[in-house]
């Protein structure tokens, strides 16, 4: 037990702060302004659903990330839920396979309005390397009504963030 | 392995396919063993379709672990394949099929293994397998119909869909009886950042009597899309297969391209393959084991291997331009090349990684709550591993040594010493401690790699396979053996690719390791096994 305590004092805090490259020092800032936005219109607490649609898991080890202690988006307010019954935001991976097609509009319809969603990942967002098929139906927009896209293959934790920071920008 | 004892044993079986064919023939079984083989190192038996089962019932006898199964459509006919392995060298066997109505025996009854790859190959191309002990869908739900098979070849790639696709929900899952058994149905939308799958679960109280998996829900037609790309294309297609092993299948793409077009890769090439394929072993051992303490509750643990997982990722995008590493193997080579700087910076980092293993390893080891779930949690027996040719660290944890990297080994493999760890409890405590070992093994090769990294190109010409060449590449990604059929077609287009993942073989073995525990340890049974479902579906 000792050695455990020791090794988690030594490690300390390492959440990053959200300004790490040049090109976008507006991102903490921003996340400051998403955290008062989840205050105001989330009571403190956005919650997001991540559903696989037919990704091929790589978008998922990215989303995964934003969990992991570099990146914590907790600290936003931001959290991923169970339960579509519990969430704002829908966060879409994949091009939708034909055979995810009825599980993702459910998901989407069992969601409370007002709901928001994001397809992440190329394929999300265009049906990337595997398009529309006998077995995919490429886009999520051509499934279920889209309010951001996330493109990147996959998008990195970082752009992940600040996609998730842009959904609200301007409202 | 050392030297000595590798060269032993591939003497020792170096004529496993000649002796398996002459046994056959003995038996009175119309069998033909190609020479030259057309997918060397494999050797390959043509023999009657009518003959197919009783083949494999005499491969399982003599020891052969059946590796997979792949229907092709060649037009006049369709060719039926299974993949054979023993010793490390594989076997090919190869039927002819007429197009209309095509049925032979199935090899299923002899071979675990075969039960949902038939399925597959019966969903995708209208073949009839007889006798086979389960013979329904397994890969189609409902976006094509019984009568037409999306792998013949004119069948549009496009398909004729119906829209939207309705749900599968006649699916004849096994139904339990008695009084106090109860259902429960997860999925496909699970409660986590995963894949979507079906699980039905059977419990009286706390216990699961039963468990059948529905998988398919992520089937992306990745077989008939690759028809028609030129090898870049295929390579970049195979990177995502299964995005967390786009390194293993976009090696095993090539390596069956290479093969199939006589390209030899410069040794450079080989060695940088190595590389990336040992960090792609690395960061996923370090994920998992810390979602492995995740699901028993121990954060620390969690927080722990996530944090040297994300550490090692940035690397990644430092040194090769991507995170998960993808887009960076290509036909003939690799595009990436590892500088002096690169050298040693992997050197410090996997030093760095190593001291933080050693740091770890006391803390999780007098762990009493891991022990306490882990410890006899989802054993997977050594009879049931092997009945089923578990691969990989599954295997592994269940007294199955198997590695391609050491018992078929390949450039650069073939010049370094692959140490394979192995436990034979094979329950969660074991499969977390091989992959514990796997993780430091991955290190010592890494640095084996870049002490040997011998100077030369990073990629060699690419030249174009006469019309109907055909390769089958072998390699140990994270997961255990992939394997990958290409047959290439006119102007060096793919007319047939099948990539193998590992989880196609190894899901079947999380229905049996959950029977009889408790329902809330089943996330990290499933964790522990950790299949890909992208990887199964295609
Ligand atoms: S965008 Fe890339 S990583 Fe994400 S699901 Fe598609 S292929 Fe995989």
């Amino acid at each position: 037990m000792l050695r455990l305590y020791g090794k988690l004092l030594r490690t300390g805090v390492l959440t990053e702060r959200v300004t790490p490259t040049a090109e976008d020092e507006a991102v903490e800032r921003e996340g400051a302004r998403l955290k008062t936005i989840v205050d105001k219109r989330f009571r403190g607490s956005l919650a997001i659903r991540q559903v696989d649609a037919g990704s091929c898991n790589g978008c998922e080890l990215e989303i995964h990330a934003l969990n992991n202690v570099y990146y914590n988006v907790e600290r936003f307010g931001v959290h991923f839920v169970a339960s579509p019954r519990h969430a704002d935001i829908l966060m879409v991976t994949g091009p939708v396979s034909r055979h995810m097609e009825a599980a993702l509009k459910r998901t989407y319809e069992a969601t409370a309005d007002p709901k928001w969603v994001i397809a992440v990942g190329d394929c999300g967002v265009c049906g990337g390397e595997f398009g529309v098929s006998y077995a995919s139906c490429g886009a999520v927009s051509n499934v279920i009504p889209v309010d951001l896209a996330i493109p990147g293959c996959p998008p990195a934790p970082l752009d992940l963030l600040r996609g998730l920071l842009s959904l609200f920008r301007g409202s | 392995m050392n030297e000595v004892s590798r060269n032993a044993t591939v003497a020792e079986s170096a004529d496993t396919g000649r002796t398996f064919y002459t046994m056959l023939v003995s038996e009175g079984i119309k069998a033909r063993l190609i020479a030259p083989s057309p997918l060397p190192p494999a050797d390959v038996i043509e023999l009657e379709s009518g003959d197919w089962g009783r083949c494999g019932q005499q491969a399982g006898a003599q020891g052969w672990r059946w590796a997979g199964a792949w229907a092709e459509d060649r037009g006049s006919h369709l060719a039926m394949n299974a993949g054979l392995e023993k010793h490390g060298r594989y076997l090919i066997l190869r039927t002819a099929l007429p197009a209309d109505n095509p049925a032979l025996p199935s090899q299923a009854p002899h071979y675990w293994a075969a039960d949902r790859v038939e399925r597959h190959i019966q969903d995708l191309f209208g073949i009839r397998f007889i006798d086979h002990p389960d013979p329904k869908r397994w890969t189609r739900h409902r976006a094509w119909e019984e009568t037409v098979h999306p792998l013949r070849k004119h069948f549009p790639a496009d398909g004729t869909p119906s829209s939207p696709t309705p749900p599968d929900n006649d699916y004849p899952f096994l139904k339990a009886q008695g009084a106090s058994v109860y259902e429960i149905p997860v999925g496909p939308v699970h409660a986590g950042i995963i894949e979507p799958g079906h699980f039905r679960f059977q419990a009286v109280g706390e216990t699961v009597l039963h468990l059948e998996e529905r998988l398919g829900y992520v089937h992306k037609g990745i077989e008939k899309i690759a028809e028609g790309r030129d090898p870049r294309g295929l390579v970049r297609l195979a990177g995502r297969v299964s995005g967390d092993t786009t390194v293993g299948h976009a090696w095993a793409a090539c390596m069956a391209m290479e093969r199939a077009a006589k390209v030899e890769i410069p040794s450079r090439a080989a060695y940088i393959r190595g590389l990336l394929a040992e960090r792609e072993r690395i960061g996923n051992h370090l994920l998992d084991l810390g979602a492995l303490c995740n699901d028993v509750g121990f954060a620390a643990g969690y927080y722990q291997f996530g944090r040297l997982r994300e550490l090692w990722l940035r690397e990644n995008q430092a040194l090769f331009g991507h995170r998960l590493m993808m887009d960076v193997l290509i036909p003939g080579g690799v595009t990436v090349d590892v500088s002096p700087e690169t050298v040693r910076r992997m050197r410090d980092s996997a030093a760095s990684l190593r001291r933080e293993l050693d740091e770890l390893l006391p803390i999780l080891d007098a762990n009493s709550s891991l022990e306490d779930r882990f410890l006899t949690t989802g054993v997977l027996s050594v009879d049931l591993a092997s009945a089923l040719g578990a691969l990989g660290y599954v295997g592994r944890a269940s007294g199955r040594s198997f590695d391609v990297r050491r018992d078929a080994p390949y450039p650069p493999y073939d010049r370094l010493n692959v140490r394979v760890p192995v436990e034979t409890q094979g329950d969660v405590a074991s499969r977390f401690w091989v992959r514990y070992k796997e993780l430091r093994a991955g290190l010592r090769l890494i640095e084996q790699i870049l002490t040997g990294l011998p100077p030369g190109d990073l990629s060699a010409q690419w030249q174009t396979p006469a019309e109907n060449a055909e390769g089958l590449g072998a390699v140990e990604g994270w997961r255990g053996e992939i394997l990958c059929y290409v047959r290439f077609g006119a102007h060096g287009r793919i007319s047939r690719y099948y990539p193998r993942d590992p989880s196609i073989i190894n899901w079947p073995a999380l229905e049996k390791l959950v029977m009889g525990n408790i329902v809330p340890d089943f996330p990290v049974c499933n964790k522990s096994v950790n299949g890909s479902y992208s990887g199964h579906d295609l």
